[in-house]
């Protein structure tokens, strides 16, 4: 849509457009042909170490008691600061995938925008995930499948810690800066624990990879809980960072909580964005 | 495909079937909101499928503090057997170029369940709307020729008008070209009408002509016109207020303001 001054205003509508209907209809072989290749460019793929997939070829899946799963930077890197420090993790897996928002691995070593899959060396059943690259409304639902299918689901208890900011989340009072951030819950019927925090209000939902997780345990009865924290800083920083910390509290007996973290790990992983802002250089 | 929530398959045989398309302004999903937060119904079971964009969220209808946890997904089914109704609500928009796969899903489920009928509730682009469209009230329907058969009379005495086949090339006169079917902002809606044609299933569109925006008054007249048809709520007197909105329609507007600013 253009306007008076010219300049191009993108026009969000929630109707479909059924006009793509007409085109389907004088789909030759070689638009066909191009779209099932677009199709299989975008597929996930899991990679594992060859030990992990020796077991999953057997017919067998990961044996796993405890799933966490971290999406966004700051619950990644909250993951990376309170957890993996303690050098008691292997990466057993990667999941890699393409989309319009994939940069080419040129300047960034590919492990930045991956999904890296950790497990417990004392503790084998327990396995984290850390996802901070962008995925595809169309992947989501085939990223839950993919991950869930390799693991056993008897016992299987699943924690999503999900990154979101303040200005989506709607509530009838006036939300001051010295609230966020904050985190809410949103749990499985089959889940039977106790959240560490208040429940999600309507009419607020969760969205994305961490919905898609849910959406997974729910139809299939896996316990799991998604915990969203709701920050109003753009960008990793440690205050937020925090606030995940009481979500890990409950499965605190398998694994090692980093309470106190030296600032040396903390400013390695807050720094790495501070070049992306330039405003008052 | 379709998940019961229960081990064993809900039975939907002779059920009627009320879903909506996700189309202009929303007005399918909001109407069929209404008729799940007033009928008081249970869910029975989800769609889980890649078409839809996962969503999650808690109870969109609570009635009180204790069923307010309690997860919802992206499309999922509800009954009321004492009313012999069923009904799909979809939260999701539909992921682009699988819209024909979920209409195909769709019609395969519908057809397994075994319901009496279906009718689909779809809203389409008030301002496309040609001379003839104009006329009269926003309300229109389609029928599949196995619907036809039945329920052309009920609807002839409701007064209510078919969608009228527009020209395929307006304002040129083509003797040849023939009028189409053209429901623009409806979705999934004329795709799963020609589908249920060919597939020979009894279905109902009722659409509404209305432009995006504040579409609660929409969705409560669609649902009201369809309450005159299916008589899902059997009250004699006509409060306007007889439909419940439920919890999820609050903040359709955005969050509270900063009190600071008076």
């Amino acid at each position: 849509m253009a306007t008076f001054f010219g300049e191009v205003l993108s026009v969000y509508s929630r109707a479909v457009e059924d006009d793509d209907e007409e085109e389907e209809l004088d789909e030759n072989e070689e638009d066909k042909q191009i779209r099932r290749e677009l199709e299989e460019k975008r597929e996930v793929h899991l990679n594992w170490t060859p030990e992990v997939s020796e077991v999953l070829r057997s017919g067998n899946k990961l044996q796993c008691a405890d799933f966490i799963l971290a999406v966004g930077h700051n619950a990644a890197r909250f993951l990376s600061v309170y957890v993996l420090t303690s050098e008691n993790w292997d990466v057993v897996g990667r999941a890699s995938l393409w989309n319009e928002r994939s940069r080419p691995a040129a300047g960034k070593s590919s492990e930045d925008s991956i999904c890296v899959f950790y497990r417990n060396k004392d503790n084998p059943s327990v396995l984290i995930c850390q996802v901070t690259c962008y995925i595809a409304e169309d992947q989501l639902f085939q990223w839950a499948q993919k991950v869930f299918d390799c693991l056993q689901h008897r016992g299987l208890n699943v924690t999503v810690l999900s990154d979101a900011s303040v200005a989506d989340y709607k509530t009838a009072d006036y939300l001051c800066s010295s609230t966020a951030p904050f985190l809410r819950s949103l749990h499985t019927t089959a889940f039977s624990g106790q959240p560490v925090c208040q429940s999600l209000e309507q009419p607020n939902i969760i969205t994305g990879l961490s919905a898609a997780v849910l959406n997974h345990c729910q139809v299939h009865r896996i316990a799991a809980i998604a915990y969203n924290c709701y920050s109003d800083i753009i960008g990793p920083d440690s205050v937020t960072m925090e606030t995940y910390k009481p979500a890990l509290t409950r499965i605190g007996k398998s694994i090692q909580l980093d309470s106190s973290p030296s600032t040396d790990i903390l400013r390695k992983f807050v720094k790495t964005t501070d070049i992306q802002s330039n405003l008052y250089i | 495909m379709f998940i019961a929530l229960e081990n064993s398959s809900p039975s939907f045989k002779d059920f009627t079937l009320v879903m909506p398309a996700v189309a202009v302004g929303n007005v399918g999903q909001l109407a069929v909101d209404l008729i799940v937060s007033t009928l008081h119904m249970s869910t029975v079971g989800h769609i889980h499928t890649d078409c839809l964009i996962p969503m999650a969220g808690n109870n969109p209808y609570p009635t009180c503090k204790g069923d307010a946890e309690e997860m919802h997904t992206p499309a999922e089914v509800y009954t009321a057997p004492e009313l012999k109704l069923a009904v799909l609500q979809i939260r999701a928009p539909i992921i682009q170029n699988k819209s024909k796969r979920f209409r195909q899903l769709i019609v395969s489920w519908i057809k397994a369940s075994g319901f009496s009928r279906t009718v689909v509730l779809s809203s389409s682009h008030a301002y496309q709307r040609d001379d003839k469209q104009l006329q009269g009230a926003p309300l229109r329907y389609l029928l599949t020729p196995s619907l036809l058969k039945v329920s052309a009379e009920a609807l002839k005495e409701l007064g209510w008008r078919e969608m009228e086949r527009v020209a395929a090339f307006p304002g040129l006169t083509d003797a040849n070209a023939e009028p189409r079917l053209y429901i623009p902002g409806g979705g999934i809606t004329k795709g799963l009408y020609t589908d249920s044609c060919a597939e020979d299933l009894p279905l109902a569109v009722l659409l509404l002509f209305c432009s995006e925006g504040d579409n609660i008054p929409d969705a409560f007249t669609l649902v009201n016109q369809l309450n005159d048809w299916l008589h899902l709520l059997d009250n004699p007197s006509q409060e306007p207020n007889k439909w419940k909105v439920p919890a999820s329609w609050s903040l359709l507007f955005g969050s509270g303001i900063p009190p600071a600013l008076f």
